[in-house]
């Protein structure tokens, strides 16, 4: 067992751990932890995938604006607690199981299906040099510059439209 | 070189989508629900990472590049409708969100 497989499995099963803890707890902002915890594993299992740049855009946008962002929120609206509306759901939750458990299952016959290493021929050289700033910037900023552009008009609407509807008073 | 084989990366990503599923079906909590719409991204921002470190080239990358803008943009957005709501209902349950039935 060298050390690839070993990292693999440790961020892997961190990942997994957070997120069924993160669906099961009953507390939003221990989900909301967890939910943290698992974006953390996942830049880790980039990193391990020679995508430094998206490794720490994961850390720095998820797990830093964006779950601040939801810990505000949660935070801010005082809420009561979930426990009394799922205890009489028992159905619903094994049918909500059940229909995970179908896309999954799709999901998994599709990539074994497929055999998607078949045309693969990975490069370490070439996977190293596609993950860095420099060739993420220089392609953003030549080949996907429209693109790159219509990101930032939409932040600039998302931020307009989230002022726009937080302010309004509903009656 | 690569010791792993990218259908356990595939697996993995597979793996957490159909969590986020459950947890979209199972929550009640309009938040939670939202993060767990969060975690359905990055499983299939896993997916386009690890694809894009196999083949080589950048691609994947700056297309999660985007859907990490995206997500950015509906979470102010979707926070900020869950506030309206909240000052409107007194809470984030969606059970009782059912206005449109009237």
């Amino acid at each position: 067992m060298n050390l690839e497989i070993l990292l693999f499995i440790i961020f892997a099963a961190c990942a997994l751990t957070a997120a069924i803890l993160m669906i099961t707890r009953k507390n939003p902002v221990i989900s909301a932890v967890f939910l943290i915890l698992n974006f953390f594993s996942l830049a880790g299992l980039y990193l391990l995938l020679n995508a430094q740049f998206i490794a720490i855009v994961e850390i720095i946008v998820y797990a830093g604006a964006i779950m601040v962002l939801f810990l505000f929120v949660l935070m801010l609206l005082n809420q009561r607690s979930e426990e009394s509306i799922l205890k009489n759901k028992k159905p619903f939750k094994i049918f909500a199981v059940f229909i995970a458990a179908i896309v999954l299952c799709q999901i998994l016959y599709i990539i074994f299906f497929s055999k998607p290493s078949a045309g693969l021929d990975p490069q370490l050289q070439t996977s190293i040099e596609s993950g860095t700033v420099q060739k993420i910037g220089h392609e953003l900023y030549t080949n996907y510059i429209l693109p790159f552009e219509s990101a930032g008009f939409l932040l600039l609407a998302a931020t307009i439209g989230a002022l726009v509807l937080a302010k309004k008073k509903f009656e | 070189m690569y010791n792993i084989p990218i259908e356990f990366y595939l697996v993995l990503s597979a793996v957490m989508f159909a969590i986020g599923v459950t947890g979209v079906l199972i929550r009640r909590n309009a938040i939670v629900i939202f993060m767990c719409i969060e975690l359905m991204l990055n499983s299939a921002n896993l997916t386009l990472v690890a694809f894009s470190s196999y083949l080589g080239n950048s691609i994947g990358q700056i297309f999660v590049f985007f859907v990490m803008t995206v997500a950015a943009a509906e979470a102010a957005v979707g926070l900020a409708i869950i506030i309206a709501i909240f000052r409107n209902k007194l809470n984030v349950n969606i059970d009782e969100m059912n206005i449109f039935k009237w």
